[in-house]
């Protein structure tokens, strides 16, 4: 039962079918997915690499992190993808209000984690932990001169990840404004189930982060 | 590309979304328990935390992802990444620790 009208979605004319149309797309998405792997991929192999040469280091840097930040956002992060993960399911089963519902909650959790980012950032920059060479070693007494390093990986990270946070929330703007507009129903969603795996690689991406950065140092 | 298209809207259901969920969060919770056991884990302490993260990542991408119900293309879509990933990150390795120090009489 749908709670709102329905529009009709006419597929492209280049498709055999909705079908067609739907699976092309969604295998788009995908490679799209292999491309964002990548493209974190270079920074967790340079990750490992330079933390293999300076164990010590990287270990001095976790300690300055708060784990109980990294932990909070992870369970935020979490719950946000299974409501991603519901709200497609809703409005596959044409309970559109359900499902905006989800979407809205999926947002709210996307803020939340923007603003404890925020608060860890602020933080950092308060007591000195600057990237590379922005990094004073006297003034944050740090044991290892090279520091900043660490915090480089950290920023880097933690920032791409932060900007992929903020393209999403938009993202489910867009198929939230669509959704209660009545654009979708159980035979066109495809722009949720897009923006739907892309929000669950930011989180699967955080997934390998939180130990990462937090705990294995 | 041959797929049939019974099966293209697979909705997964509640009650898996909701195990997945709660599954997440217990690894979660796990990972922390981990994190405070590493100094009986020793050196397996980081190995257990991505060996965790390996399982999260596993169920998100089967349930939240979908793709245990997607077709085979795009699942070999998908591992290609990480096939791609694991070619950088051995190739990147070998040459950062096969390296001759330039002190050396070679």
């Amino acid at each position: 039962m749908s709670t709102v009208n329905s529009h009709e979605h006419h597929y492209a004319h280049h498709f055999k079918n909705a079908d067609h149309e739907f699976v092309t797309s969604k295998q788009g998405v995908w490679l799209f997915m292999v491309t964002e792997i990548l493209m974190f991929g270079g920074l967790f192999v340079a990750f490992f690499i330079y933390h293999n040469m300076y164990p010590d280091m990287f270990a001095e840097g976790a300690k300055q992190l708060d784990w109980r930040m990294g932990f909070t956002n992870t369970l935020v992060l979490i719950f946000s993808s299974f409501t991603m993960a519901l709200g497609i399911h809703f409005i596959q089963k044409g309970q559109n209000r359900k499902a905006t519902w989800c979407l809205v909650t999926t947002l709210l959790c996307a803020a939340i984690f923007m603003v404890i980012k925020y608060f860890e950032y602020v933080h950092k920059f308060h007591l000195g932990f600057f990237p590379g060479k922005y990094l004073d070693v006297a003034h944050v007494g740090a044991e290892h001169a090279n520091l900043g390093l660490y915090f480089g990986f950290y920023y880097c990270m933690t920032g791409m990840h932060g900007i992929h946070v903020l393209i999403g929330m938009a993202l489910i703007v867009w198929v939230l404004i669509r959704n209660m507009r009545g654009d979708f129903h159980p035979h066109y969603y495809t722009p949720v189930e897009g923006v739907g795996i892309f929000w669950h690689i930011v989180d699967l991406i955080w997934i390998f982060l939180f130990p990462l950065l937090y705990l294995v140092g | 590309m041959a797929q049939s298209n019974k099966d293209v809207h697979h909705v997964v259901e509640f009650s898996i979304l909701l195990k997945t969920g709660i599954a997440l969060f217990g690894l979660t919770f796990l990972t922390m328990f981990a994190f405070w056991m590493h100094h009986y884990l020793g050196a397996a302490g980081p190995i257990v935390a991505f060996l965790i993260a390996g399982v999260k990542a596993a169920l998100v991408m089967m349930f939240f992802m979908g793709l245990k119900y997607d077709s085979l293309m795009n699942r070999f879509i998908f591992a290609l990444g990480f096939f791609f990933l694991l070619l950088l990150f051995t190739l990147s390795a070998l040459d950062i620790w096969t390296r001759v120090p330039l002190t050396s009489t070679l």
